[in-house]
């Protein structure tokens, strides 16, 4: 197992998703003799989990069951546990495009956070890419350092404790895309500018949640020579599939009718496969600001 | 120090012979190879792209007289006008419709002189009676609009899935059935495509879709693509400009095949080759006696040739179709994507069968009723979780200075998606309850039924 490569079955020191349900998963560190509460009931690594494949139903203690899956970068971001707000997949599969990221692509991210956005960067760059992320906060960066180890995708990625506003990415000129998810992301364009290669064409990309620091960026990206300058905002929507049952009403008998009804009382309903969109829906994650560096 | 110091015989960010490229002028795009002194036709101007080699690409050429493409200096992009003369609002500016003093012939006379696009912007507005009345931003918007009609340049780009989708959903979406850029990307990512896996696709997408997916994939793992009628379509997939070695990745499967290779009843072994060879001969001699009546004894030696040439092409392909086989016939597929015209259900269906457990796969379609059957039928069915069935909404902003909104127009729609993940089919239980993958679900206070 590896959150960049696929394997078939389950092996001690793996991490894996435990599927509990619609919208419910955990992530799970495989390890001979350990074993894992769920509502279901106790899954026990050793019988329950080591040498099985990947998809394989497992009955808890309870009698309930669940499904474990191979980790997956997008499976992560739903169930890593947060340090800080995350990136969700619809954002980082724009990010992702829009920066044409591909394997070999050498990428600086900060802030690192809490490694969501990273590990898709990861996924993406493998085999022969590298990341350089920067976060300012030691104990997240010592955090997602240790995650990065335990999903075997370490030699991937420098993880560096600094502030990147001051200190830039600790890399110049090598660059393929920069990605911003700070407070002021304006104040580390310079660095992002000099972090990537000369040839032009590398992309930028700044995330922020309020259209103010969204100004100053984009003033910050005209000011250093950045061209292509673009910013959008895509939003997921949910389709919820449903059967509805939708009551006929009763007119009275019909004297036009020739004496075929087709509503008798037996048939007061129809029933209607459709989608209904949820209560209510995330409106706003941030603002996505693209631009394309120009030769230096 | 200059970078263009640093010319590699083989340098991937200049421009080349042969290069597929993709020129852009705003928001207008257009894939193109080059090819030495060839027309080229772009947003009304034409030119020609042997001067662009040995250029690094994302550079901007003006195109001057006679269509030779000259690099812009770089100091090019300052306001014409110096005068900050403006208005605060237009309250006594009236639209007539003859502010503007250069008649259509006069501005014609200035293209002729040779001038350049800078040069007539800054003739219309000393011309313009209303210019300084107007107010900065409004100034600043009436400049913009002029250097989109009468700068004459173009940017030559590297090609990039980005690029591309952008390209097909501006010019040509009935072509990727209106699969917007951002949709594009979702599946890409939801679909994990990664370096080393083993991908299906089936789309009718004229390629795009599967340029992607090698895109993401880097030349590693095995892509197959599962093709309706006689042939892949892969007309997108040259516009990406893969190197050739990308192209060993790729297989093909005819999808006529599929219920055969399912049941284990695909034969892909090598016939008897004589037999194949006297095939071939006949063949070719009734082809060709009709062709070349005059000349008999040219006739044999002709067929014979061509007999050969065909024989070799048979067996090339059948070796294809074996290869292809083998990959799938181990039904351990890593991913599958789904994007075309055909309805989904039969296809998702079907090709679902060749994926391993615990992988994702992922549809797209125009209309959300199919993605609503296929949902159903894989409730009913079983074998997979996380089944969901969603679209997104994009949204453009204008960003500048007191003037930060969203973009006036925005995409209606961008399709939608089935994304969702198998798991081991159950092989105790039959699949029959309709609640079988959802393990002791809370109960619901609605009507409705989900699913």
């Amino acid at each position: 197992m590896s959150f960049v490569e696929y394997s078939d079955c389950i092996q001690d020191g793996d991490v894996a998703i435990v599927y509990l349900g619609h919208n419910s998963v955990m992530p799970v560190k495989v390890q001979q003799g350990a074993q894992t509460q769920t509502r279901y009931g106790v899954i026990r690594h050793s019988s329950d989990l080591i040498g099985q494949p990947y998809g394989s139903k497992v009955t808890c203690s309870k009698g309930g069951w669940v499904y474990v899956l191979h980790p997956t970068p997008e499976l992560w971001t739903v169930a890593l546990p947060h340090r800080t707000q995350i990136l969700y997949t619809t954002d980082i599969a724009t990010i992702t495009m829009m920066l044409e990221l591909k394997p070999g692509s050498v990428v600086c991210e900060s802030g690192t956070g809490s490694g969501s956005l990273s590990h898709a960067i990861l996924r993406t760059i493998a085999p022969t890419g590298h990341l350089h992320t920067v976060e300012f906060h030691q104990q997240r960066a010592e955090k997602v350092q240790e995650e990065f180890t335990e999903h075997r995708v370490d030699h991937l990625v420098t993880v560096r404790n600094q502030d990147v506003c001051k200190d830039g990415f600790g890399v110049t000129g090598v660059a393929d895309a920069v990605f911003l998810d700070i407070p002021s992301p304006w104040e580390a364009v310079g660095h992002a500018k000099a972090a990537m290669k000369r040839q032009a064409g590398g992309r930028l990309c700044s995330f922020s949640p309020c259209i103010e620091q969204v100004q100053r960026t984009c003033q910050a990206l005209v000011d250093q020579g950045f061209q292509e300058i673009n910013t959008l905002e895509v939003l997921l929507r949910i389709h919820d599939v449903r059967t509805v049952s939708l009551p006929l009403p009763d007119f009275g008998p019909d004297s036009r009718s020739d004496g075929v009804e087709e509503t008798s009382p037996n048939h007061a309903a129809v029933s209607l496969k459709t989608t209904t969109p949820p209560r209510e829906m995330p409106g706003h994650t941030g603002y996505l600001t693209f631009a394309t560096k120009p030769r230096t | 120090m200059n970078a263009e110091c640093f010319v590699s015989p083989h340098d991937e960010y200049r421009i080349q012979q042969g290069d597929y490229v993709v020129l852009k002028r705003g928001d207008i795009f257009k894939a193109v190879q080059i090819v030495p002194k060839k027309k080229i036709i772009f947003e009304k101007q034409w030119f020609f792209l042997d001067n662009a080699v040995g250029n690094l690409y994302s550079t901007t050429f003006e195109i001057s007289s006679g269509g030779i493409l000259q690099p812009q200096k770089l100091k090019e992009t300052g306001t014409p006008s110096d005068l900050k003369e403006a208005g605060t609002d237009n309250r006594n500016i009236v639209d007539d419709g003859k502010s503007q003093k250069l008649t259509r012939d006069d501005i014609e006379t200035l293209k002729e002189q040779g001038l350049k696009g800078q040069e007539i912007i800054q003739q219309l507005i000393e011309n313009s009676s209303t210019f300084r009345d107007k107010t900065e931003y409004a100034q600043d918007k009436y400049i913009k609009k002029k250097k989109k009609k009468y700068e004459n340049t173009v940017t030559v780009l590297k090609p990039s899935c980005r690029i591309l989708a952008m390209m097909y959903h501006g010019r040509e979406p009935g072509k990727i059935c209106h699969l917007r850029y951002d949709t594009l990307a979702q599946m890409l990512t939801l679909a994990n495509i990664h370096a080393r896996s083993k991908v299906l696709v089936f789309e009718t997408c004229a390629g795009l879709v599967l340029g992607s997916i090698m895109e993401r994939m880097g030349g590693y793992g095995s892509v197959i693509q599962m093709y309706p009628g006689g042939g892949p379509v892969r007309a997108g997939v040259e516009s990406f400009g893969f190197p050739a070695h990308f192209h060993d990745t790729l297989h093909e499967f005819p999808i006529c095949h599929v219920n055969a290779l399912l049941a284990g009843d695909l034969d892909t072994t090598a016939k008897d080759p004589t037999a194949d060879e006297k095939l071939c001969f006949l063949f070719e001699v009734s082809g060709t006696k009709k062709r070349h009546k005059w000349r008999p004894d040219l006739l044999v030696f002709f067929c014979f040739y061509q007999a050969q040439e065909r024989k070799v092409k048979l067996e090339e392909k059948r070796k294809k179709l074996a290869a292809a086989a083998a990959l799938l016939e181990g039904r351990n597929a890593d991913g599958l994507v789904i994007a075309s015209r055909f309805h989904p259900c039969p296809v998702l269906m079907t090709l679902l069968r060749f994926l391993a457990p615990s992988r994702p796969f992922v549809v797209y379609s125009q209309y959300k009723e199919t993605l609503i059957e296929c949902y159903t039928k894989l409730k009913e069915q079983g074998g997979t979780v996380n089944l969901r069935l969603s679209d997104t909404w994009l949204r453009h902003y204008q960003v500048l200075p007191n003037r930060t909104h969203p973009v006036l127009l925005m995409s209606g729609g961008g399709g939608y998606l089935l994304s969702g993940m198998t798991v081991a089919v159950d092989q105790s239980k039959p699949a029959a309850s309709q609640r079988s993958e959802e393990p002791a679900p809370k109960r619901q206070k609605l009507k409705d039924t989900e699913g």
